[in-house]
């Protein structure tokens, strides 16, 4: 795990003498983390960065796990699919076992924080123990438009807290209590982000047999229709009759998902024949994707629906050119343009992937601006500054806060 | 070189460093900007005039506010756009007169083309207003004469810079910037204060104006 001092070279050191600068206006405080798992997922994939990071900072961060059996989980996962407006049908049975496991929880979990920071739905009605400590509701999914019926439930809970927090503008609620924005982030140290050497990069290319006398042109994400990989290989054939280049298709876990094994096969049915199409079921392995994005002229995200979209983050780090969806978070991280270009339909996709392979030197400068971007607003030094600003804010009400 | 003169208070570099938060409030067309822009509170005025001057300091040197930026790319009216875009931020000495200029500009838009009226943002692409939090935060850096000043300016985050050219100014009341301030006061060097003060911070980028700083100040050590 890195060290904070890790990171000077790449953000500089007044930036981690901020963190530094704050991190001591929250001596005394505990901070407490409440979520749903230690391993797996993108919270706990965040929180086994952050805490320690907190903790060399100073900040007493400590962070536990409620507890939950299979039923409960299965509702939690129908409960976050709802949220994503995806359809499914919910029964008094459903909220009934939330409850119980609720109220287990609320017996169980030891509160002791100064700063309660409750991680998504699960752990949520924890909130009833709250006495004259802090309580924050960090929500990482996307809710700009949610099952009615599951969020007035949620919703009852979530009045209660002292502050809700959320990853994109359109994800906030009419609600009562104070709401910030805090977007996730990529840390430039983990494996999936730092600097490859190019033996690296063309040992990959040649492990999975793509030739480097074509652009390439890629999208990694997991085989979801959400993620729409048949519209990626129809822009790209719409690209492919006027320029020739090669398509790469990879992402891992399908096979634990019934429907993705199924999106795996359609995609790989609409790619027969076209021996420039290269479908890739990856495992978990960090480093071949990161060489994989190096390796690529142009990524694409051309997804339906997103919650933040880190893989965008993730290629304009490296300085990749970058088409993809307005949807969820990618217009944060792209500003259409300037740093990359959104787009809203297969012809957008294509049409902007066409513009930038004809127009390498505007590519190039799209893939700088998109860098210098997430540099400033989304490495997890940045993350770790803004929940400490966070914390901060729990204990004043004005906008300019003098500490 | 010339003596260097000794301040007659140091400068202590603040820095600032800022929380968005959310206010649940969106528009999807002109007329629910305006009204809107009528009642939101002026740290939201603030926000989106200057949340691109941080957050895409590394851009083009020009003051693409988010109103200007949403009105053209989410709403394809160009013109307003440019208006919006022009707004000589540094004319305005307070959030109130600057929010009455963002207002009229749009109303005088509207009254001219009314079909301007008809185009909505779709799903998702509609104006969220949002407010900066400010934490002002003294940092450890303390000059006591122009030399260790431009040292500083060298290495001090650009949130410092701009804390102490925008924020302080415009949000903070003080009318001038920090750094003029104290080199007329402290070290009675007029003609460099009066510079830096005529300089239109909004026309650069945060670095970029670093170095027009830096430049300016260093000039005039060595003479």
């Amino acid at each position: 795990m890195a060290k904070i001092e890790e990171y000077i070279p790449i953000v500089g050191e007044s930036v981690v003498e901020d963190l530094r600068l704050l991190a001591a206006r929250l001596k005394g405080k505990v901070i407490q983390h409440v979520n749903s798992t230690a391993v797996g997922g993108g919270v706990a994939e965040i929180l086994n960065r952050l805490v320690p990071l907190l903790r060399e900072l100073g900040v007493d961060t400590r962070w536990d796990l409620m507890k939950g059996g299979g039923t409960f989980f299965e509702v939690t996962k129908k409960f976050h699919n709802a949220l994503h407006s995806r359809p499914c049908e919910i029964t008094q049975k459903d909220f009934d076992i939330f409850l119980e496991t609720s109220r287990e929880n609320i017996e169980e979990v030891v509160i002791y924080g100064d700063i309660v920071f409750i991680h998504d739905p699960q752990p949520i009605a924890l909130v009833d123990k709250k006495k004259d400590n802090k309580w924050l509701w960090r929500c990482h999914i996307d809710i700009s438009n949610p099952n009615t019926e599951v969020w007035d439930f949620l919703r009852n809970f979530v009045v209660k807290y002292d502050a809700a927090v959320f990853s994109s503008p359109t994800f906030s609620q009419k609600l009562p209590i104070r709401q910030f924005l805090i977007s996730p982030s990529i840390d430039p140290l983990s494996d999936k982000n730092k600097e490859l050497p190019q033996e690296v990069i063309d040992s990959v290319l040649e492990k999975y047999n793509i030739p480097k006398d074509k652009p390439l042109i890629t999208q990694i994400s997991r085989f979801d229709r959400l993620k729409d990989p048949i519209g990626v290989i129809e822009a790209y054939q719409q690209v492919k009759r006027y320029i020739d280049c090669q398509l790469l298709l990879a992402g891992g876990g399908a096979t634990d998902d019934p429907e993705g094994v199924q999106v795996l096969e359609e995609t790989k049915e609409r790619a027969k024949g076209d021996s420039d199409i290269h479908i890739l079921l990856l495992p978990q392995n960090d480093i071949e994707i990161n060489a994989l994005q190096r390796a690529s002229t142009i990524i694409v995200q051309k997804s339906l629906k997103e919650g933040f979209g880190l893989t965008v983050a993730e290629a304009l780090w490296k300085a990749k050119p970058v088409v993809a969806s307005h949807v969820g978070g990618i217009p944060l991280q792209i500003k259409n343009k300037y740093s990359g270009l959104l787009c809203h339909s297969v012809e957008g996709a294509a049409f902007g992937i066409k513009q930038l392979l004809n127009s390498p030197d505007y590519a190039k400068k799209l893939g700088q601006n998109g860098r210098e971007h997430i540099k400033n607003n989304y490495l997890l030094t940045r993350h770790l500054r803004d929940y400490m600003l966070l914390f901060l804010s729990a204990y004043y009400d004005e906008d300019v806060v003098h500490l | 070189m010339p003596e260097i003169i000794k301040a007659k208070e140091p400068f202590t570099f603040s820095t600032r460093l800022h929380l968005s938060e959310l206010t649940g409030l969106k528009a999807s067309d002109l007329k629910e900007l305006v009204e809107l822009l009528k009642e939101v509170p002026g740290s939201c005025i603030y926000h989106h005039t200057h949340r691109f001057l941080q957050q895409h300091q590394y851009l083009s040197p020009e003051p693409p506010n988010d109103f200007a930026y949403w009105v053209t790319s989410v709403l394809g009216e160009d013109e307003l756009a440019e208006r919006l875009a022009s707004i000589d931020t540094i004319q305005y000495l307070t959030i109130r007169a600057l929010r009455e200029k963002i207002i009229s500009t749009i109303e005088a838009y509207i009254e001219k083309h009314p079909r301007s009226l008809k185009k909505f943002a779709s799903e998702g692409e509609e104006f969220y207003f949002m407010k900066s939090i400010s934490f002002i935060i003294a940092s450890n850096y303390v000059a006591h004469d122009l030399v260790e000043f431009v040292d500083i300016l060298k290495k001090i985050t650009i949130d410092s810079i701009y804390f102490h050219i925008f924020e302080a100014r415009l949000r903070l009341d003080r009318k001038t910037n920090d750094f003029s301030y104290w080199i007329e006061t402290s070290i009675g060097d007029k003609e460099l204060a009066k510079k830096i003060l005529r300089l239109d911070p909004y026309t650069y980028t945060l670095e970029d104006l670093r170095k027009t700083l830096i430049r300016l100040i260093e000039s005039r050590i060595n003479g």
